[in-house]
């Protein structure tokens, strides 16, 4: 392990000439971008496009008694008005399970409602016109009349015995249940100096991709083939549910997906309207396009995050950490979504409290409940940002609690850099972590013990700063523990196909898709590499189920570590072939041959052999002058999964520097930092930026963001002015450090790094506010999001 | 086109056009579906991402919060204006060099509004005063420090060049 520098040094193994590994090299193809000429889905038309919109259910649960539709159908421009009733004729209802979740259940859900709409938002009707307006124009003469049902709102009434049960043949309102008991906590918490308990909260959020969700389906009535434009991270899992669901094969369906405005988890799920779209393409036989406006985010995204945990921690009078323990409640809206399933988070929470610590003992309860609120699935970090704020936010009250400065209690409890491999009390494999070399970066990279003497100084003056820390883990890299083995078709593996074109240049597919990360760029440093090219004669191919090997797509930070091991490999056979050639060519031995700048040199001295220009010419146009029986291969293929280990875990410590102002509530953010541990880093300016990006990201759910729902199930602030994001004001500057402790599963040694700034942004921002208000005797604030009313509240002043 | 459409006559990023529009088009909705002008985006329909911005008559606008009747006689520039004039080409290039975008779909939106900032004085802003001038511009990716490097940086190229 050692501290990365700004620009690390190549590692020796993977030390080719011309590498790019490590460096910071930009992006392909951003042109298009800054000069807004990329291409969205929803900037895609098509010849023939009609557009959907959709009437949806104004209550959180009714029976939907008639829908009537003349009026609606006789408007200008109106192609058809299509109810759930007969679009069920055209595709089918799916569950999201996962066997792997024991006892995990969920109700059929249709693409549109039929007989009973679950909450406020459900696609009732589709209207489908020429134009969004006319369709939308035709929406409102849709008659439609409800009975209102009773509405389960309140996860902690919902298994009550008197509550109504949403989906009577589920018998009650319990989703999933997970129970974990390991060491002795009983007596761990018997035997400590202190034992701490609180309840945190988390606000029900959502992602807010700037572009919005968006799909066109175009079902060829004569070719019998479904192509697809859709801002998806998962392609391949996409065209697999669109062919089971319409009952085709899958090389009948295609899905494309160019630029995509932003994902972050939110676009790798099913939608029952984006399902709608493909159907209604299918029924009228034509393009149909729908692109979500901000309400309807608002009301379909998936949310995420709204659990409440009872928590404790015990520690001993040397501060050591005895026992953790939780109870989480959460409630994940009328249906579990499809097909990641909505039991994944709060497994994810059970997995990962305590997770950077040696404590042997922990207990830990997770209920997941049925209600009438738009659904909660996987969103950006899943289940971290809970477990390290519950983690971290234990400890720094642990540590207030027994007079410890909160960075040396982690030090005596984060487990050893020496110990690995090793597991956690919840049973997580770990290779290899680097915490303690972390906390000492982010140490000295923050100069503490300088911010600690401010912080006094400041508040002699009646200034309240706050310095809050979170260690965390991420799992990164997912093998097939994670949906494979559940029965979901949605691959753990990627490939990439590299391929010499006839003037020397590299073309590759890769299975893994660009939401902005910079994939593409990843791939293309991987294979220019590996191969031994100038990275301008790569170009990389994404987003195409038709043309791209079978892969994953981008999720749970496996792009760079997954898609890159599997380029970088595809790049390594791809020389060989090359090598193959030249060695035939120039009547030398291929092991003694090299491709450097895309030039065949003799390995040993350098000597320039060969233009890969001149090679290619001759094996595509002139392969008559080759030995005979010689055939070039001049296109390869390598696929990467994951084996040795069920996860890549990652780690890290982020450390918040804020302010609050006791007079009126508000924070304001100074400065934060994160030292992360991802292995090998393939680009440093991406990785820093990932961080960066991730950290607003939670600090947006510490600070801002909350789906508000009243008693009866109505969001009451679907919209971007009432519902706040991290704006560039509010926002801190933010320093990125790194430790480099590669995987020895993969030749690159490439972990994860998409989710780092996600997991622990909330838990320190919410140590860092509970810090600056400890010597005002406020009670610890852990009701996220941490709005100024909150805070007034907590000093007694409102 | 509704019987309610009327004409309106426009310089869009210096082509003189006359078309007819229904009174309740927005002016992006105009810019992308009826000029096929797309990279202006829409993201809250609400004027509060940014997305949209937009310049009329020299002054930064958001392309949801009007209607393009009201642009009629107008001047109107977009990102793609922007671009093939080379007005922001430096911005660009310290977009795409300090990565200071992910997904792309912000960009246009806020390099024509941190353009607006740099426009407006030759001294070169305070990072402060940057992230204050772009706080109409939604990015979900970047957590807008790599946008203020990137804006701060053409601030500094301008001013040196000026010297």
């Amino acid at each position: 392990m050692k501290i990365a520098e700004d620009s690390p040094p190549v590692l020796t193994a993977l030390d080719r000439p011309n590498s790019y590994l490590g460096r910071s090299v930009p992006r392909p193809n951003l042109n298009r971008l800054t000069q807004g000429r990329g291409q969205y889905v929803s900037d895609v038309v098509l010849p023939r496009m009609s557009h959907v919109a959709f009437v949806r259910s104004p209550h959180a649960h009714a029976r939907i008694v008639t829908i009537v539709t003349e009026k609606a159908r006789q408007s200008p421009g109106v192609i058809a008005v299509v109810t759930g009733a007969e679009l069920a004729k055209v595709m089918t209802p799916w569950v999201g399970v996962l066997t792997h979740l024991k006892g995990l259940k969920s109700a059929p859900q249709a693409p549109i409602a039929i007989e009973r709409a679950c909450w406020q938002g459900e696609a009732v009707c589709a209207v489908v016109a020429r134009t969004r307006a006319e369709a939308e124009d035709a929406c409102e003469l849709v008659e439609i009349a409800y009975e209102e049902l009773l509405a389960v709102t309140d996860p902690e009434a919902a298994l009550d015995a008197n509550t109504p049960v949403i989906h009577a043949s589920l018998g009650d309102n319990l989703c999933f249940e997970r129970k974990l008991d390991v060491g002795s906590v009983d007596s761990a918490f018997g035997e400590s100096e202190a034992v701490v308990e609180a309840t945190f909260r988390f606000g029900r959020h959502t992602g807010v991709t700037n572009e919005p969700r968006a799909i066109v389906a175009d079902w060829n009535e004569g070719e019998q083939r479904m192509t697809v434009y859709q801002g998806t991270q998962a392609p391949h899992m996409m065209q697999n549910l669109f062919a089971k669901h319409l009952g085709l094969a899958e090389h009948q369906v295609r899905v494309l997906t160019k630029d995509v405005g932003g994902s972050f988890g939110i676009k790798v799920h099913t939608y029952a309207d984006e399902m709608a779209t493909v159907a209604l393409s299918k029924l009228l036989k034509r393009p149909v396009k729908f692109v979500a406006d901000r309400i309807e985010s608002f009301v379909t995204d998936i949310h995420a995050r709204d659990h409440r945990i009872k928590a404790k921690i015990g520690v001993s009078k040397d501060g050591t950490i005895t026992a953790f323990e939780i109870d989480d409640l959460t409630g994940i809206g009328p249906y579990s979504v499809y097909p990641r399933t909505s039991g994944i988070e709060a497994n994810q929470i059970v997995n990962l409290v305590g997770g950077p610590y040696k404590c042997p003992n922990y207990r830990a309860q997770a209920r997941v409940v049925f209600q009438n609120k738009n659904v909660m699935c996987q969103y950006r970090a899943v289940g971290h940002p809970i477990a390290v704020a519950v983690t971290e936010g234990l400890v720094e009250l642990a540590a207030a609690k027994i007079g410890m400065d909160p960075l040396e209690l982690r030090r005596r409890n984060l487990i050893p850099d020496d110990a690995y491999p090793t597991q956690s009390a919840a049973g997580l494999k770990f290779e290899l972590l680097s915490h303690h070399e972390a906390l000492a970066h982010l140490d000295s990279m923050m100069n503490y013990a300088g911010l600690r003497a401010e912080q006094k100084k400041l508040r002699e003056q009646g200034v309240y700063r706050g310095i809050g820390f979170a260690s965390f883990i991420e799992v990164t890299n997912p093998s097939a523990a994670f949906y494979g083995v559940g029965g979901a078709r949605i691959t753990s593996m990627d490939g990439a196909t590299v391929k010499l074109d006839a003037q020397g240049g590299i073309i590759v597919h890769t299975g893994v898709t660009e939401q902005g990360q910079g994939a593409e760029a990843v791939v293309a440093q991987c294979v220019a590499s590996s191969f031994g090219v100038p990275i301008d004669r790569v170009r990389v191919i994404t987003g195409d189920t038709d043309n791209t090997p079978y892969g994953g797509g981008t999720w749970a930070s496996r792009a760079a570590g997954i898609g890159g091991e599997a380029a970088w490999q595809a790049g390594k056979a791809l020389r060989e072939n090359v090598l193959a050639v030249a060695g035939a060519m120039l009547q030398a031995k291929p092991e003694e041959l090299d491709i450097r700048k895309g030039i065949v040199v003799d390995k040993a001295s350098g000597t320039e052999r060969l233009p890969l220009e001149e090679l290619a010419r001759v094996a595509y146009f002139r392969p008559d002058t080759l030995p005979p029986g010689f055939q070039a291969e001049l296109m390869a293929t390598r696929h990467y999964v994951p084996r040795a280990w069920p996860f890549a875990f990652t780690n890290g410590i982020q450390a918040s520097y804020l302010e609050v102002d006791v007079e009126t509530g508000f924070v304001k953010l100074l400065k934060h930092w994160c030292v992360e541990d991802c292995g090998t880093i393939i680009n440093p300016q991406l990785v820093d930026e990932q961080i960066r990006g991730g950290v607003v990201q939670g600090i947006g759910a510490a600070l801002f963001e909350h789906c508000i729902y009243d008693e009866r199930g109505q969001l009451l602030n679907g919209n971007m002015a009432d519902y706040l994001v991290p704006m560039a004001a509010e926002m801190p500057d933010i320093e990125c450090g790194h430790v480099v402790s590669p995987t020895a599963d993969s030749e690159l040694g490439a972990k994860g790094a998409g989710e780092a700034g996600t997991a622990g942004a909330p838990g320190s921002v919410m140590n860092a506010i509970n810090d600056a208000l400890r010597p005002l005797g406020a009670a610890p604030l852990t009701d996220m999001p941490f709005t100024p009313d909150k805070i007034l509240r907590a000093l007694g002043k409102v | 086109m509704s019987d309610h459409a009327v004409e309106v006559s426009m310089i869009v990023n210096g082509e003189r056009l006359r078309q007819r529009v229904d009174p309740r088009r927005t002016l992006v909705d105009f810019l992308r579906e009826d000029l096929a002008l797309t990279g202006s985006h829409v993201g809250c329909e609400h004027g509060v991402c940014g997305a949209c911005t937009v310049r009329v008559n020299g002054e930064i606008v958001r392309g949801c919060l009007m209607l393009a009747v009201q642009c009629d006689g107008a001047e109107v520039e977009t990102i793609e204006g922007l671009s093939d004039s080379g007005e922001v080409a430096d911005l660009q290039s310290a977009f795409e060099q300090r990565n200071a975008l992910q997904c792309g779909f912000c960009t246009p939106g806020m390099i024509t509004a941190a353009q607006d900032l740099l426009k407006r004085s030759a001294r070169v802003p305070s990072r402060d005063a940057i992230r204050n001038h772009l706080s109409g511009n939604y990015c979900r990716c970047t957590g807008y420090h790599a946008i203020v490097d990137a804006v701060e940086a053409v601030a500094q190229q301008r001013a040196s060049g000026r010297k």
